[in-house]
Parts: structure tokens; C-alpha cells; sequence
């Protein structure tokens, strides 16, 4: 059984469609990258797992179970088992850091107040930002920010984490100790989906890759046949162009 | 109570009430323009000097600081009263519109020299460096470069500023200036309902600030898109 | 010019002129409150309402904030008798200023609402965070924090708009400053001194309001 599952996924904005027809699989612990040019409903994808674009057609399934998107009850039981990262990072300006990730896990999973803390320093410390447990968003650096981000998207235990574009926003400096972060997580064994400009890294890490254009998927399979010897005509076409660099 | 209303509407709206109300109106407006000309003229002074930072004008700074936090800070009627006894037994039989005009152009000074002063300070300094560098001297830096930029700052709370002297000048009918408010208490006084003669009061208000309001409010968008 | 300048004759009225000086601080407070009250009704129709009560709640701004306060009590004053409600001078001041100061907080309190970020909003819709929690958590700090600096100010303006009650025998600052003046003939001192007073008085509430809005708030607002 694939732990997700997504089948035949339409979405549309408006009278636009910015997902056509997509169907994607992903197993426990594997790390699914998505690339394409801006615009091919890469990020859409997630937005749309995550519950905060409605989907039009098509189901997901998580480890089993078809989510309905359009009840409450069931958004909030998968967001116990998803977390996203955003691409602005979008830490919330009036918290400290050690707030920032306790938040959640208080008040959506009702953990007691020490045990958040505790957990929430132990992965401060795992993205490097322990020192600036009370440290204001504002105080801080995009990199640092964004990996304040990742440990807010752990504390809740999700076993798929999805990460949108996480380094775009980022110095060229920054982007590194991010991705590092990210890196080490690849072998915790969690399900992730990343959607990331970054081509070596994504090369790197991933088990599969998925390439999508003008809301499709063009083409699916193993990093090294993405890259190296790509099947359709339009994923030679991207990842040539980007390889260049 | 309508139908005293209706009854008195041809009675209110008759010639000699209508130019009445619009001399009435006509004071009104011009105490706020002189005022805010005025304001205008002696805020921007303000502005410049306090903007400076040459030696012998450190005591005009210190004075202007000094005026522009008092200004602010004193109700535009206790302005009237002192104005009044002050004016009065300096230089006696100077009108009651004078007196009032003279009250707005002091708190209009007070208030427009702020919006000034942000509004220059708004100008960022790199554009600034680049006029010295070129070799502007302080005055053509002010006018070439800061000047011609610190207008959009300047006039959107410049606007809403102006509504508020309009409606101060409503203070003026206490001194006895026979503008808008004050002709608005004649006429309840000689008999028409309060519910027409104050009513049709605030439409002329309304008639002035309105306009006003919806400029500066179409100039903040505007601003706030470029 | 023949006239010398008594101000002992005004600093002997010192205390009933500091006791005006609560009054109208009583007004502006009372005022603050209760337009506040009006003004979250109003902001929350102007973003949030429907068609008919975003219209309502616009025209009510729209008319308040371009007529003076003078006049509005004016009307209240002499045209409510006619309809039956007898208003004493402090009610009619006070129901008169609270609606001016309603249709301000309106407009204050929308921007305060509007300036909630959308993506913080995200990320606590991703997080799994109910409605009621974004609220309580990320909303309302975040509003409370961008309002407070207009909130203080309008507070101090208010404090000086008090003085209008004085026209209608309210006896707050300017009130008894005109009473003063009336029995020492001297204007001029007692008006000056009533000036330094309400000069003082603000510069103490915008103090006051800037260090609490540090402490509490983390707000950092300018004084002068």
C-alpha cells in the first residue's frame, strides 16, 4: 500500500485549471522531488494536500484512507499527519522561536506545555537554532527563519512533510545550511515531497522525481532517468536548460 | 415634527436665507484657506529650518520645535480664547474674522510643518548624496531633488489635515464670526426647526470636506501603488 | 500698553482648574470606550459584512468624519427636544463625541484587521490550528500591536476635543477656564496657564501610552 496516494487530481482557480489530471504515488520514507518551470502547479500540488487550495476532481489517499477535503473534521486529522514549509517561511512575527514550534502541538494536539517545550528544543537543536529559542522572528536571517519553519513543521510528528520551494527565497549563503538540514532528514523516515529550483540537491536525495508542466505530470521516475536520459520531449527540453548553469 | 419641517422648507430655502448661507460658507472657506496658505507657507519654513542642521539657525530649531509641540498640543478653541485676549488690547477693533484666521493659521502651522518635515525626511538620503556629489548646493538639492519626491508624502495628510481645519472653524461661531455654524443658530434661532437648520449646516460642511476627503484618499492609492 | 500680568490670581485656582483637567480626561475616557465599542461593530461590517452593512457602516464614517463634532451636538442639543428626549448638556456632549469618535475607531480598527498577514494565516490553517485559535493567537496580537500607536493618539486627540463640552456649560478644563476668567478678568493669564496645562497633560498620556505600549506590546511609539 502506498502511503500516499494521489489519483486523477484536478484543481482550478477560477475558470483556470491549475492542476490537470494529476496522479502521484509515494511510499513510506521515500522522497518524491517535483520540478518544472514556474507556473506548472508544483506548489498547487501541495497547497492542495496541505488543504488550503480545495481540489475540484480526483482523490488522495493517505496510508489507506481517502481524505475528504471538504470536512473539518478530516482536514484537521490530516494535518496531525502533514506538515508543509512555505516558501516565505511565514513564522508568526508576534511569537518567540520556542513558541513558534510549541504552538501547534499545544493547542492542536493538546501536549503538555513542558513536554512541547522539551521536544521543541530537541529540534531546534536538530536544524542548528536552539541558541535563539527567544529570539522575535524579525531578529533573525531568511536562512535562520526558514529553518526555525522546518523544526515548527516536526514538532507535530507529520509522517509526510511537504516542502515548497523552501530555499527560493534565500542569499546563496543560506541556501546551504538549509538544505543541509533538509538532507539529514531525507534518512528519518519520513515521507517528504519537495518542490525545489535547487537541481543538484534534488538529484541527490531523492528517490523519485516527478517533472510537471502547465499543471501535468510530464514524466515520473528515478532521479538518474529524469536527468540523464528523460523520456519526453519536454522534460529534455527543462532540464537541459537548466543543467546549463 | 416633520410636518414642521416641511412646512418651513420654501420659508427656509428662500433667497435671502440661501446667500445667508452661502456668505456663511464662503467664511468658512476662506478661513481655511488663508489658514492653511499661511500654514503652508510658515510649515514649510519650519520644516526646512528644522531640517537643517548650520549653527546659527540651532536657536530658530529650538523655537520652532518649541511652537510646533505646544501648537499641537492646545485645543483649537483655548487657541480662539488666547488669540482673542491676546490680539484684543494689543490692537483693538480687529475683526472677529481676523481673530479667527489668525487662530488657524497657527495650529494649521503647527500641524502642516509635520507633514512637511516627514515628508522631506521621506526623500531617501541616497538621492541626497548623489545631488552633492554632483555638486547642488543646498538649495537646488531642496528644490531640484527633495522637493519634486516629498509631494506625494506630503499632500494625501495634508488633505485630511485641511478637513479638520474646516471643521475647526465651526469653533469660530463662538467668537461670534458669522460662518457656517453660527449661521446655522441664527436661523434655528429666529425659528426654523434645528432638525433643518443644523442639517442643512452639516450638508454644507459635507459639501466642503467630502471632496477633499476623497482626494486625498484617491491620492493615497495612488502613492501607495507606484 | 498699561497692563501688568497677574498669573497669582490664576494659580490660586489651580486645584478646581486641575479638577476641569480630570474631567475632561473622565470625557475623553468615556468617549474612547464607547466609540471603540461602535468602532469594532463598524470595522468588522466594513471587512467582513455584507452589502447592505458595509453600506451602512461607511456612511456612518463618511458622515461623522466630514461634519464637525460642533455641529452634530448642536443637532442632538436642540432637535431631540422636539422629538421628545430631553438631553442634559453632559449626555448630549458625550452621546455626541462618542459617535464622532466611533466613526474614527472604525476606520482605525479596520486597518488594524486588514493588516493581519495572510500567509501567517496559512500557516496556521496548515498547522491544523482552528479558527478560533488563529484568532485568539495570531490575529489579535498582531492587531492589537499595529493599532495601538493610532489608538493613542486618537485617545490624546480626544482629550483635546473635550474642550467642545466646555460651549455647553460641561465644566471640564476650558469649562472652568472660561469661569476663572469670568470672575479674575484675567483672560489672557488664565488661558495661557489653562494652555500649558492641557500641554502638560498630553505629553504625560502620550508618555504614559508609549511606555506601556513598550512594556505590554512591544510596540515602539514616538512621543515627540
Amino acid at each position: 500500500m502506498h502511503h500516499l496516494e494521489i489519483r486523477n487530481l484536478s484543481s482550478a482557480y477560477g475558470s483556470t485549471e491549475v492542476l490537470r489530471d494529476v496522479s502521484l504515488t509515494a511510499d513510506k520514507g521515500e522522497v518524491v522531488s517535483l520540478i518544472g518551470p514556474s507556473g506548472s502547479g508544483k506548489s498547487t500540488l501541495l497547497r492542495v494536500l496541505i488543504g488550503l487550495t480545495p481540489p475540484t476532481k480526483g482523490e488522495i489517499i493517505v496510508a489507506g484512507d481517502q481524505i475528504d477535503y471538504h470536512s473539518r473534521k478530516e482536514l484537521k486529522a490530516l494535518r496531525n499527519r502533514m506538515s508543509i514549509v512555505f516558501q516565505q517561511y511565514n513564522l508568526f512575527q508576534n511569537m518567540t522561536v520556542l513558541r513558534n514550534v510549541t504552538i501547534a502541538p499545544i493547542k492542536t494536539k493538546n501536549r503538555p506545555r513542558v513536554e512541547a517545550e522539551h521536544e521543541a528544543l530537541a529540534l531546534l537543536e536538530k536544524v542548528g537554532m536552539a541558541d535563539k529559542k527567544d529570539a522575535y522572528p524579525e531578529e533573525l536571517s531568511g536562512g535562520q527563519q526558514q529553518r526555525v519553519a522546518i523544526a515548527r513543521a516536526l514538532a507535530t510528528n507529520p509522517e509526510i512533510l511537504l516542502l515548497d520551494e523552501v530555499t527560493s527565497a534565500l542569499d546563496p549563503e543560506r541556501v546551504n545550511e538549509v538544505l543541509d538540514t533538509i538532507r539529514a532528514l531525507t534518512h528519518e523516515g519520513i515521507t517528504m515531497l519537495i518542490v525545489s529550483h535547487e537541481m543538484a540537491f534534488v538529484r541527490e536525495v531523492s528517490t523519485r522525481t516527478a517533472m510537471m508542466d502547465d499543471g501535468r505530470i510530464v514524466e515520473c521516475g528515478t532521479p538518474v532517468e529524469i536527468f540523464d536520459s528523460p523520456t519526453e520531449a519536454r522534460t529534455r527540453e527543462f532540464v537541459s536548460k537548466i543543467l546549463k548553469h | 415634527m416633520f410636518d414642521q419641517i416641511t412646512e418651513q422648507l420654501p420659508l427656509f430655502f428662500s433667497y435671502h436665507n440661501l446667500v445667508f448661507i452661502l456668505q456663511a460658507a464662503g467664511r468658512t472657506l476662506s478661513m481655511t484657506i488663508i489658514g492653511c496658505s499661511v500654514g503652508f507657507f510658515f510649515g514649510f519654513i519650519i520644516a526646512v529650518i528644522r531640517q537643517s542642521s548650520s549653527r546659527p539657525l540651532l536657536i530658530f530649531r529650538l523655537l520652532s520645535i518649541v511652537y510646533v509641540e505646544t501648537f499641537r498640543r492646545i485645543p483649537f478653541l483655548v487657541i480662539l480664547f488666547i488669540v482673542l485676549f491676546v490680539i484684543e488690547p494689543l490692537m483693538p477693533g480687529t475683526s472677529l474674522f481676523g481673530i479667527a484666521t489668525v487662530s488657524v493659521c497657527l495650529l494649521s502651522t503647527a500641524f502642516l510643518s509635520e507633514v512637511i518635515r516627514s515628508g522631506l525626511e521621506s526623500v531617501p538620503a541616497q538621492q541626497i548624496e548623489g545631488a552633492r556629489a554632483l555638486n547642488f548646493s543646498a538649495l537646488q538639492t531642496l528644490v531640484m531633488v527633495v522637493l519634486p519626491q516629498s509631494w506625494k508624502v506630503i499632500i494625501p495628510p495634508a488633505a485630511a489635515f485641511i478637513v479638520m481645519f474646516i471643521k475647526d472653524t465651526s469653533l469660530a461661531s463662538q467668537l461670534g464670526v458669522i460662518e457656517l455654524t453660527f449661521a446655522g443658530k441664527m436661523l434655528v434661532n429666529r425659528g426654523f426647526s434645528s432638525v433643518l437648520g443644523f442639517g442643512v449646516v452639516l450638508i454644507c460642511y459635507f459639501a466642503l470636506s467630502y471632496p477633499l476627503s476623497r482626494f486625498a484618499a484617491y491620492l493615497e492609492r495612488r502613492l501607495a501603488s507606484s | 500698553m498699561d497692563y501688568t500680568f497677574q498669573f497669582t490670581e490664576v494659580f490660586k485656582e489651580l486645584p478646581y482648574l486641575l479638577g476641569g483637567a480630570l474631567v475632561s480626561l473622565q470625557i475623553a475616557f468615556i468617549t474612547f470606550w464607547a466609540g471603540a465599542f461602535i468602532g469594532i461593530f463598524g470595522a468588522v461590517a466594513k471587512v467582513y459584512g455584507q452589502r447592505v452593512s458595509k453600506r451602512i457602516a461607511s456612511s456612518y464614517v463618511t458622515f461623522f468624519t466630514n461634519t464637525p463634532a460642533l455641529v452634530q451636538i448642536f443637532l442632538l442639543y436642540y432637535a431631540l427636544p422636539d422629538a421628545g428626549v430631553l438631553l442634559s448638556s453632559m449626555s448630549a456632549v458625550l452621546i455626541g463625541l462618542t459617535l464622532n469618535a466611533g466613526a474614527y475607531l472604525t476606520e482605525i480598527l479596520r486597518a488594524g484587521v486588514i493588516s493581519v498577514r495572510r500567509s501567517e494565516m496559512e500557516a496556521a490553517t496548515a498547522l491544523g490550528m482552528s479558527r478560533l485559535q488563529i484568532l485568539r493567537h495570531v490575529m489579535l496580537p498582531h492587531i492589537a500591536k499595529t493599532i495601538y500607536a493610532p489608538l493613542s493618539n486618537f485617545f490624546v486627540w480626544l482629550v483635546l476635543g473635550s474642550s467642545l463640552a466646555a460651549l455647553f456649560g460641561v465644566e471640564e478644563l476650558t469649562g472652568r477656564a472660561i469661569n476663572v476668567s469670568t470672575a479674575n478678568l484675567r483672560s489672557s493669564e488664565t488661558f495661557t496657564v489653562v494652555a500649558a496645562i492641557y500641554v502638560i497633560l498630553t505629553i504625560l498620556a502620550s508618555s504614559s501610552l508609549a511606555l506601556v505600549g513598550r512594556l505590554a506590546f512591544r510596540v515602539k511609539a514616538k512621543v515627540f
